[in-house]
């Protein structure tokens, strides 16, 4: 009556559906490989190598203690920017009239702004920052223009991720606040930002964790230093230049302290981003 | 004025509520943290249009000089200050399509496998979450790794492409160096995977399930309603994550300054060496001397900004659809 | 099991359904389901919510076990072949019984090429012009070809809601299955677009065996001829009451549970 049901599929469907599955699971692996190797590259190669004395000296004498100071300096200018500016422009975004057109021209410029390359974003901040402060107060490379560059490109992920994090905060909480009399900025910031304060850790820890492996934007901003910085007005080292500008040279120890430096420049990217996209997932 | 039961709050007069709308502190604190907000939110769009207009200015001699002939000129000299963009334009997007032909197959296969329920649902969150760890290797890591791991995998490989077909396509033509325009669109491709797939998952994970049910329930395999429906279902948004991959490819300037072999080149053959415009920005940018050399290098600068910009945008305007569809269904 | 008032030896068996239970994990969802589904008759599952009768639906084209890890225990037998035997390709089992599901799920393309679909992914290459008169008849057969004629080639998501549904009646027939199941497929629906769907089914009977899952109790006193009532216990497992005619079920229930049931909302 029924045609039989154990009939097995046409040749042809049956080696399609499994090379399929089989091509699939392949290309993943070949996806996931780089991850792997890149890995296992920086560790085998920068592990053997590392000394302690690396974290007390400046280049020139073979370490990279002033590379790591300079980072450290242009991430925390960066950041004391970019955080509360960003969460600013996302609270902007999330919570005062978000359909309006101003509000969504606003959020599609800021969109359009972490897509600026950021080569852009160092030559611009050159531009603006460097040659500015060249002519006004009689320095040009610094720690305090790499700080601004690494701002701009923090800035709108910051800022988006807030908006982002905000907009996930039940809408009770608000209705709530306001109708116990409480104003916007009473609701702000003693309901909504307390509640989004987890995500928006992550969010932040995220851009900051991205500002630390940026290199483009430092190359014509902080430029880089064989030795220790003077001041924040003077050019400064970072472990990324240190990275791009040794990587093929000749003297093994240079060559030495490139793998290094990027074990540690990778080890402080992975230990921020491992946490912090495993609770950013979760929270999902 | 007393109230008839005694309670502390006065019962609401006119008056009285009137008088609520005069500023208090609290009315004061809360315009200054709205006006704060507003400033904030400026200054992304400020730091945006200035961005545009300072390299628009700075742009403006070498533009004047070399008008929109630049795009199509094929002479980059700098003794001779002669510059043309084309050899830059030729290799930021022939990196830029090439790292797309790797990066898609992948990263789709990558979104497929981490929505369908082919794997258990731990393993799949695993390889998602994989894969996204490839978006925090910084770009200069990526560089050291492309020039001294990847090339010499990708060069046997390359040679004997030359050897075999080296005479017969001009896409293998000239001998491999190792650096050159394909190692620099792998290596692009590797680095925009996490965007494309991570993109391209959400986007089928937003597909409804009554429509793979749909599907099986008349018979079809698995694949056959990936292919048929799933994927025509996704393919618009798919298509904004590959602009927004392209558009990092595009800007990426690290990885590629370092295996993309620097050499101004047009050829057909992908083993060739090429540049990019952010490379030849990172490499000779701080060294430019003349003025008109500066104008022809902040040209690029305004050439490339655009590019990402158009590609950006369609990314935007793709990802505003499938938003607005899914809320329309 | 009750007894079925009309000698149930006159009547080919399509689908045959013993001792069926499901486990969800551990837990036992439904409990030993006996059942035969008649050939060219209208069988109604009702109960209410929570009671399995989805979940017992979905499991005669084995289309749950795509919804997550559910354990089937029992035998099904479609014309007296096990539906759960190992070597069952579900592809074939699916093209047989067909499903028409609660919310209508057309595919975002043109009505034609929803109501091809099945047809294309079969096995035998059709000729354009038997597929185009196996989707006209199709279409004709759910009752919806005058609807649709003239804009064949526009989206099938530009339709009504009623619309839709008829549009998966009819992708569902141009397979030419030999059962179709309905899962409460005028859930998602005004009334007149369901007394379309009652009429639709009224007339399939003639070529089809349908059952049909629906929380309307009087949609199934319309539309069906035989009715199986399912009803939870205290321990939240599923079990069939009492199975029988439709008329029978309706007017002199045999169980209490039923009786319960079927007064307390119906009339």
């Amino acid at each position: 009556m029924a045609t039989k049901l154990t009939t097995p599929l046409s040749p042809l469907r049956n080696v399609f559906d499994r090379g399929m599955t089989v091509l699939a699971f392949g290309l993943t692996i070949v996806g996931i490989l780089p991850l792997i190797s890149v890995l296992w590259n920086i560790i085998s190669k920068g592990l053997p190598g590392l000394t302690a004395v690396m974290f007390t000296k400046p280049i020139i004498d073979d370490g990279f203690a002033n590379a790591v100071v300079g980072t450290l300096t242009m991430i925390t200018i960066a950041s004391l920017l970019s955080i509360p500016i960003g969460i600013a422009t996302g609270i902007y975004l999330a919570e005062y009239q978000p359909t309006t057109r101003i509000n969504r021209t606003i959020k599609f410029l800021t969109t359009i702004l972490t897509g600026v390359p950021s080569i852009v974003v160092g030559i611009f901040t050159y531009n603006a920052v460097v040659l500015v402060s060249k002519r006004l107060f009689d320095f040009s490379y610094s720690a305090v223009a790499g700080g601004i560059a690494l701002a701009i490109l923090m800035l709108p992920i910051i800022a988006l991720t807030t908006e982002e994090v905000l907009k996930l905060v039940p809408n009770n909480f608000r209705l709530a606040s306001s109708g116990l009399g409480g104003s916007k900025f009473q609701t702000i910031t003693r309901i909504i930002l307390p509640a989004a304060v987890p995500a928006l850790t992550t969010g932040v820890l995220l851009a900051v964790a991205r500002g630390i492996g940026e290199t483009a934007p430092l190359l014509f901003t902080a430029l880089f230093a064989q030795d220790w910085a003077d001041n924040l007005t003077s050019p400064t080292a970072s472990l990324p230049i240190l990275i791009f500008n040794l990587y093929n040279d000749p003297d093994p120890v240079k060559n030495q302290l490139v793998w290094t430096a990027s074990l540690f420049l990778l080890g402080v990217v992975l230990v921020i981003n491992l946490p912090a996209r495993f609770l950013a997932n979760r929270n999902r | 004025m007393s109230s008839p039961h005694n309670l502390s709050v006065p019962t609401p007069t006119e008056e009285n509520l009137a008088r609520r709308t005069r500023p208090t502190k609290t009315d004061l604190a809360d315009r200054l943290f709205r006006y704060l907000m507003y400033a904030a939110s400026g200054i992304s769009v400020a730091i945006l249009l200035l961005m545009g207009w300072i390299i628009t200015g700075q742009a403006l001699p070498a533009i004047k000089q070399f008008g929109l002939g630049f795009l199509v000129s094929r002479e980059w000299n700098v003794p001779d200050l002669q510059f043309g963009a084309l050899p830059l334009i030729y290799g930021t997007l022939g990196s830029g399509l090439i790292s797309l032909i790797f990066a898609i197959p992948i990263g789709v296969a990558v979104a497929i496998v981490t929505s369908e329920d082919l794997l258990p649902h731990w393993l799949r969150s695993s390889i998602a979450f994989t894969i996204e760890l490839l978006a925090a290797i910084p770009s200069v890591v990526f560089g050291l790794w492309g020039f001294y791991t990847l090339i010499p995998i990708l060069l046997p490989l390359q040679q004997f492409l030359y050897t075999k077909f080296g005479t017969t396509i001009p896409l293998f033509s000239t001998e491999p160096s190792g650096s050159g325009l394909l190692t620099a669109g792998m290596l692009l491709g590797i680095m925009i995977l996490p965007t494309l797939a991570a993109v391209s998952r959400e986007v089928l994970l937003v597909v409804p399930g009554y429509l793979r049910t749909g599907s099986m329930a008349l018979g079809a395999t698995r694949w056959e309603t990936i292919f048929r429906v799933v994927l025509p279902k996704a393919f618009s948004g798919i298509i904004g994550g590959v602009m927004l991959a392209l558009g990092r490819a595009l800007g990426e300037t690290m990885a590629v300054t370092m295996v993309i072999g620097n050499a101004e080149n047009i050829s057909p053959s992908v083993f060739s060496p090429a540049y990019s415009i952010p490379a030849i920005l990172a490499n000779t940018f701080a060294e430019a001397q003349e003025d008109i050399h500066v104008g022809a290098l902040t040209y690029l600068v305004l050439i490339l900004f655009l590019l990402t910009l158009t590609v950006n945008i369609g990314a935007i305007g793709l990802v505003r659809l499938v938003e607005r569809g899914e809320k329309s269904s | 099991m009750r007894e079925i008032h009309k000698p149930a030896q006159e009547l080919e068996t399509a689908i045959q359904v013993n001792n069926l239970s499901f486990f969800y994990g551990a837990s036992r969802a439904l409990e030993s389901i006996n059942m035969t589904i008649f050939k060219n008759h209208v069988t109604a599952i009702i109960g209410p919510s929570g009671c399995g009768k989805s979940t017992f639906i979905k499991a005669l084209n084995r289309i749950g076990e795509l919804e997550g890890k559910i354990k089937t225990e029992g035998q099904v037998e479609l014309y007296g072949q096990d539906i759960y035997h190992p070597q069952v390709n579900l592809n074939q089992l699916r093209r047989q019984v067909g499903m028409v599901f609660q919310k209508p799920n057309p595919f975002p393309m043109s009505i034609y090429e929803n109501v091809a679909y099945g047809v294309k992914i079969g096995e035998e290459k059709v000729q354009r012009s038997e597929l185009d008169n196996i989707v006209e008849s199709a279409l004709q057969g759910a009752a919806i070809w005058n609807e649709v004629k003239d804009k064949l080639h526009k989206s099938a998501l530009g339709l009504s809601g009623g619309q839709q549904q008829r549009i998966c009646i009819a992708r569902a027939l141009a397979v030419k299955p030999k059962v179709l199941l309905m899962d409460e497929p005028c859930s998602a629906l005004d009334p007149i677009a369901t007394i379309k769907i009652e009429d639709l089914i009224h007339s399939l009977r003639n070529d089809l065996t349908i059952a049909i899952v629906t929380h309307n109790m009087q949609q199934a006193a319309r539309v069906s001829d035989y009715t199986a009532f399912f009803s939870t216990d205290e321990s939240r497992i599923g079990r069939m009451v009492e199975f029988g005619e439709t008329k029978q079920i309706f007017s002199f229930p045999v169980d209490k549970r039923t009786n319960d049931y079927v007064s307390g909302r119906f009339g």
